[in-house]
């Protein structure tokens, strides 16, 4: 379980990484490519839950065997979930590859490696047991959030500068946004690396806050 | 040795203090000190050999039966310690009935077998209605209303248990004591033991013996975790089994040993 669950991740990681890379060079071909390996995530997430349900069902397992194994089920579920914020990056970079350049993404790239680091040492705080790694991860989520704002401010500044540049800008924007997703993600992660080493839950409270400021953000 | 404070659940209707067992010179039982509360379902769980059996035994003057065995500490119910010289240990077990592993019903009648307990204490003239009432609350009556005349021998494994449990509930107890109560039994007759047994909380305290680490999860409220005669960790079942406080704990519950 364990071994399909880090082939799991380490494929999530490579789709985001493959994306953003698609986006830099404004790669559609590239781009494509990632969507189209997405099923392999999916498929790893179904393999993952009919192995679980048969493990609850036949071994009954106790304490830490049990929370890891509920702690998989949501882990996969959300690194699925990655894959698919993956698929929404590549989309973009699509689009980008037929738009005309946005001169200055801002904090974009420095958000893109935060959360991308997020996500890898989500990973690592799982294979390590380490729950004061993904205390760490979660602490890093308001800088994520804090580049979102940024990201967004300087792409509506530049929209209003220059009407050209609108299509990219709203690319560079949902690109950002799909990050922050991610790096919730990662978070949720680490909060169940914490459960299952010390059998505590922990909530990242600022979760719902973004979610509802990048929703109102956008209808503007 | 964590002990879990009784004071925040209602009374104690047990509490063991510094109980030691000798069989001989072996010493089954290390110094365990608890407390069961009132009106609930404690579990006593363990490897074969930790000394469970034994402990239960202690709880009703049971060791007393073996020759070889000698109880030291204090076992207090209602405040009193059981073990006290002027204490009758038949009383006592009246009081704080036991239920076996192999269902042992009289070789007499269903409606004898429930009846031999209250007749020894008199001859009470609505024995009809306190053999009714065990049988209701044993949850047999329906399947032996009509042949209560009949041999207890004729039931099957799980009605016997069921029986037994008729029997120590006739002479009104507060506590029930068992000992692997379905071991004997198939899974239906298990499910319907444990059923019985969540109901019957509501009025007796009881504490029971398992090796069957998924029963005493379904049906106790606290389990106690025993190795080689000592208390290890003794807790709320949620937390023994899902996030026990030693390693030991997590060992034996997660099936790494025992």
């Amino acid at each position: 379980m364990r071994e399909l669950l880090l082939r799991m991740a380490s494929k999530a990681e490579e789709q985001v990484r493959d994306a953003l890379g698609a986006v830099k060079r404004r790669d559609a071909q590239a781009a494509q490519h990632s969507i189209e390996r997405d099923h392999e995530i999916d498929e790893l997430e179904l393999e993952i839950e009919e192995r679980a349900i048969n493990l609850l069902a036949r071994r009954q397992p106790m304490a830490t065997d049990l929370r890891t194994l509920v702690s998989t089920l949501k882990i996969s579920n959300d690194l699925e979930r990655v894959g698919d914020h993956a698929v929404n990056i590549a989309q973009c970079a699509k689009r980008l590859a037929e738009a005309l350049p946005v001169p200055d993404v801002g904090d974009l790239d420095s958000m893109a490696d935060v959360s991308t680091e997020m996500l890898r040492e989500a990973i690592a705080a799982f294979i390590q047991r380490d729950a004061e790694l993904a205390r760490e991860v979660c602490r890093r989520d308001d800088q994520v959030d804090r580049y979102n704002d940024s990201v967004f401010r300087v792409m509506l500044a530049e929209m209003a500068r220059n009407p050209g540049a609108i299509v990219a800008a709203l690319q560079m924007m949902l690109v950002a946004r799909n990050l922050e997703r991610i790096a919730d993600l990662a978070t949720n992660l680490a909060e169940d690396v914490i459960y299952i080493v010390e059998a505590r839950t922990v909530k990242h409270h600022a979760e719902d806050a973004s979610y509802r400021e990048a929703e109102g953000e956008f209808d503007q | 040795m964590p002990t879990i404070r009784v004071s925040a659940d209602g009374d104690a209707a047990l509490e063991t203090r510094d109980v030691h067992v000798h069989y001989g010179d072996a010493e089954a039982i290390k110094g365990i000190t608890m407390e069961i509360p009132r009106n609930r379902v404690v579990a006593l769980i363990g490897p074969s050999g930790c000394g469970k059996s034994t402990l239960l035994r202690c709880f009703n003057r049971m060791n007393d039966l073996v020759p070889i065995a000698k109880v030291t500490g204090e076992v207090l119910f209602r405040g009193e310690n059981l073990y006290a010289d002027h204490v009758d240990p038949v009383e006592v077990r009246r009081r704080i009935g036991m239920v076996f592993q192999k269902p042992n019903p009289f070789p007499k009648s269903i409606y004898d077998n429930v009846a031999f307990g209250p007749r020894l204490y008199g001859r009470p003239s609505d024995l009809d209605d306190i053999v009714e009432r065990a049988l209701q609350q044993a949850a047999l009556w329906d399947e032996v209303k009509d042949r209560l005349g009949h041999s207890a021998l004729g039931l099957s494994g799980g009605q016997q248990q069921r029986l037994c449990i008729a029997r120590a509930l006739a002479v009104t107890p507060e506590v029930l004591l068992m000992d692997e109560p379905a071991s004997a039994l198939d899974p239906i007759a298990t499910a319907k033991i444990e059923e019985l047994i969540q109901q019957l909380v509501e009025h007796y305290t009881i504490v029971i013996v398992t090796h069957n680490m998924q029963q005493a999860a379904r049906v106790s409220h606290y389990t106690a975790y025993l190795y080689i005669g000592e208390l290890i960790e003794y807790d709320v079942t949620d937390t023994i089994f899902t996030a026990p406080n030693e390693k030991h704990t997590e060992d034996y519950v997660t099936g790494r040993f025992g």
